[in-house]
């Protein structure tokens, strides 16, 4: 079930107001998207601590409504 | 039987796979046919360093397939054990190898020589 890039952007927004975002549509289906994250919410996290902060972000949409998502995130 | 019922059971099934295994896959398909690009991405990198890996199809069962997620707090398969403890899913293993801190890692756990 695909997910528009502009929800998908809007929640990580929500989640991460001082981020900076970069999404891709990897696929062009809305379903395999690329995310770039960079925020200082990350700083000192382990990337996997990173990233369950992005999974939470998007409320178990992951691995659901979004088959594919490709993360890079970093500290600012 | 609900998942709910099968809870506990998985768990301590998981618990005792990554305490038993000092590199443990939770994929889907198996090692020599994996059933998604992501998994694969994860047995190439495993199979390049050269280190051996228990790799358990999380496919053969439901309660298993969502029970490893819930374990790890962590949404999607592959994921990559290293002596019990969550290293990542394909984007950091990915992301570890091209660093080298892969290696390291699995050097300095006495996993490669």
């Amino acid at each position: 079930m695909p997910m528009p890039a502009a929800d998908l952007e809007a929640h990580l927004r929500d989640a991460f107001p001082d981020a900076s975002i970069t999404i891709e549509d990897l696929a062009g289906d809305g379903d395999h998207y690329r995310a770039r994250i960079a925020s200082s919410t990350f700083s000192g996290l382990s990337r996997v601590r990173q990233h369950q902060l992005v999974y939470a972000a998007l409320k178990g949409k992951m691995g659901g409504e979004l088959h594919a998502l490709a993360l890079e995130t970093s500290a600012t | 039987m609900s998942e709910t019922a099968e809870a506990p059971a998985v768990n301590e099934f998981i618990a005792k796979t990554v305490a038993e295994n000092d590199v443990v896959l939770f994929m889907k398909g198996f090692p020599d046919q994996p059933g998604c690009g992501f998994s694969a991405i994860v047995v190439q990198i495993l199979d390049h360093l050269g280190v051996g890996f228990a790799g358990v199809n999380v496919l053969q069962n439901e309660a298993l397939r969502q029970g490893i997620k819930a374990y790890s707090d962590w949404p999607t398969i592959p994921q990559l054990y290293v002596k019990g403890e969550f290293i990542g899913g394909c984007d950091i293993i990915r992301e570890m190898f091209q660093s080298g801190e892969l290696k390291t890692l699995l050097t300095e756990q006495g996993l490669l020589s």
